[in-house]
């Protein structure tokens, strides 16, 4: 009983400074992001979508963290399906920006055909 | 491997995300921004597939190879599906978001009262909010673009819309203060479902309003909700790598939300409430009004005539696949020495930059792909403007019309050339149902049929009649 009570507002101030330094990185990141992304060719912006689509597939780190841990089948299921979502936008995103990339050129090469 | 490690691995993957996003400024590093996004990701990916409380490998396996199985094959869709497999990916990503949302709150729930914080429950429930309404909202929109039978392509409306949407999420955002209060509560699970259901209908909700020529926004809306449904999936697992790269997949949907609503002259709410597609149908009709059509011989001589020649594609061109074509009619005036270039409007096609990969798909360099902003200076020196498959981007009324609902619009100045082609493929207004002043003005020729159709004619015309005159 002793060690609960003086051990929840030790608790309680970890949480809260780590609270306060999430979301310094929160909005630190917004500001990179916004600077990066307004500098991004207006040319690449449907590429720019899938690339950022693969990024945001960062998630799958939370869903491993959901499905690999010794937690109850249906939280582990759930977390599974989430991981199968974010691999697929990982795929998906990374290779269709890839292929969308290559298209892009200055000039056009006479000799080059098409691809097979 | 140790904490500092893993932190560490996390680190460097965030610094190589942001570089992947700055490479992406110019197409000539563009590719290496994909590289360094792939080695993040995956350094990302073991570090934590590694960790000692990472006990069940099955099913993180099997999913990681269903993921491949599924993914492979969307990334090689025809590049005029682009739009809707982008929206697709947006609703995995908020699928994502909402399912370890919600698994996290009932593991929680059940370890008892100390896991779940006020912090922790709110990140929570912003975090299956904005991942489940993503989901359905994607979906509806990736259904939309695809053409998908029973989804209505045109906007739905009814009186009170704005009412009900706005209701259901002050309900939801009710039950979710409840739970922040009474996380413990025997009811609170029931009411974290009831959020789930409400997330689900509400994205649904806020998508059957739109048309489909605001879609633009709308992707890039959706792509920043799925950047903000990872972040507060970083605030509710501590994990810092997600709140960034979550941060930079929400600016990035920021700012082409605000780009794609500038184009547009709309504001972001006009564009989620305001039902764009509804108000301008009393306005069509009036008099009787004709199009002065043009034949392909004719089109063909004008063209040969020109110096400098402005394309201006749109929607249109990619549905009738027409880029290969325009790149052969793009090949025949080049070699007759005449300057051609595009003219791309912001919200040309169904989502940012559209025009661009389907032109760079056609082998057209980018070098000759002009924004509207720089090429709109020079269209009065335009000998020729060949509008394939644009329509409201092009509508003078933008500028004149304080009637029109898209007056204030900027638009690519084609009815400032000397001559302008418009290719259409029926005498029906566009998307948005508006008539089009181009086509009635004095210089304006019709050239009716499907784009694909008429510019390989004019292709046909141009090459056999260089040896026949």
């Amino acid at each position: 009983m002793m060690l609960i009570e003086t051990a929840a507002p030790l608790a309680a101030a970890a949480e809260s400074g780590d609270i306060w330094s999430q979301i310094y990185v929160f909005v630190l990141a917004t500001f990179i992001g916004l600077g990066v992304i307004r500098r991004v060719s207006r040319l690449l912006h449907t590429p720019l979508m899938s690339l950022t689509n693969a990024i945001s597939a960062i998630a799958v780190v939370g869903a491993i963290l959901v499905a690999g841990p010794d937690y109850p089948v249906e939280i582990r299921f759930l977390g599974a399906i989430a991981v199968f979502a974010s691999v697929t936008n990982i795929v998906s995103g990374f290779l269709i920006t890839e292929r969308m990339l290559k298209m892009f050129k200055t000039e056009k090469k006479p000799a080059e055909g098409h691809h097979p | 491997m140790t904490h500092g490690l893993v932190q560490l691995a996390y680190l460097v993957a965030t610094a190589l995300f942001v570089f992947a996003l700055h490479w992406m400024n110019a197409p000539a590093t563009a590719r290496r921004g994909v590289y360094a996004g792939v080695l993040g990701m995956t350094l990302a990916v073991v570090a934590t597939w590694v960790q000692p409380e990472v006990v069940h490998h099955l099913w993180i396996v099997i999913a990681v190879v269903a993921g491949f199985a599924v993914g492979v094959p969307l990334s090689r869709v025809p590049l005029t599906a682009v739009p809707q497999r982008t929206a697709l990916s947006h609703a995995f990503g908020g699928l994502a978001a909402g399912l370890v949302g919600t698994a996290k709150f009932y593991l929680w729930f059940g370890e008892g009262s100390a896991q779940l914080t006020a912090f922790r429950t709110t990140a929570i429930i912003a975090e299956v909010l904005l991942g489940f309404l993503t989901f359905t909202g994607s979906l509806m929109a990736a259904g939309k673009l695809q053409e998908v039978k029973w989804i209505p392509q045109r906007p739905v409306t009814y009186p009170g819309q704005n009412l009900t949407n706005i209701g259901l999420l002050v309900l939801a955002a009710a039950l979710g203060v409840g739970i922040v209060l009474n996380p413990t509560a025997a009811w609170a699970p029931l009411a974290f479902a009831g959020i789930v259901a409400l997330a689900l209908a509400f994205g649904v909700l806020l998508i059957i309003p739109i048309g489909g020529a605001d879609m633009p926004t709308v992707i890039a809306i959706l792509n920043a909700y799925a950047g903000l449904a990872a972040v507060a999936m970083g605030f509710v697992l501590d994990n810092k790598l997600l709140i960034t790269a979550g941060a930079l997949d929400g600016s990035s949907g920021l700012i082409l939300a605000v780009i794609m609503c500038k184009a547009m002259n709309r504001s972001f709410t006009n564009v989620l409430f305001g039902a764009f597609g509804q108000v301008q149908q009393a306005k069509a009709g009036g008099e009787e009004r004709v199009y002065r059509a043009e034949t392909i011989e004719g089109a063909g001589q004008v063209l040969e005539q020109a110096n400098l020649v402005v394309i201006v594609p749109g929607y249109g061109m990619a549905v009738a696949q027409a880029q290969h074509k325009v790149r052969e009619l793009y090949d025949q005036l080049k070699k007759r020495g005449i300057t051609v270039k595009f003219a791309i409007h912001p919200v040309a096609g169904r989502m940012p930059g559209h025009m661009n990969v389907l032109l760079a798909e056609a082998d057209i360099p980018y070098t000759d792909l002009v924004e509207m902003d720089e090429i709109n200076p020079d269209m009065p020196q335009v000998d020729v403007a060949l509008v394939v498959g644009a329509n409201d981007v092009v509508n003078p009324a933008a500028r004149s019309d304080k009637g029109s609902p898209i007056y204030g619009m900027p638009i690519i100045d084609a009815d400032r050339a000397r001559t302008v082609f418009a290719i259409k493929r029926s005498k029906n207004p566009g998307f948005a149902g508006i008539d089009n002043e181009l086509y009635f003005a004095d210089k304006t020729w019709m050239l009716f049929g499907d784009a694909k159709n008429v510019i390989g004619e004019l292709v046909k015309q141009l090459s056999g009649g260089s040896g026949m005159h």
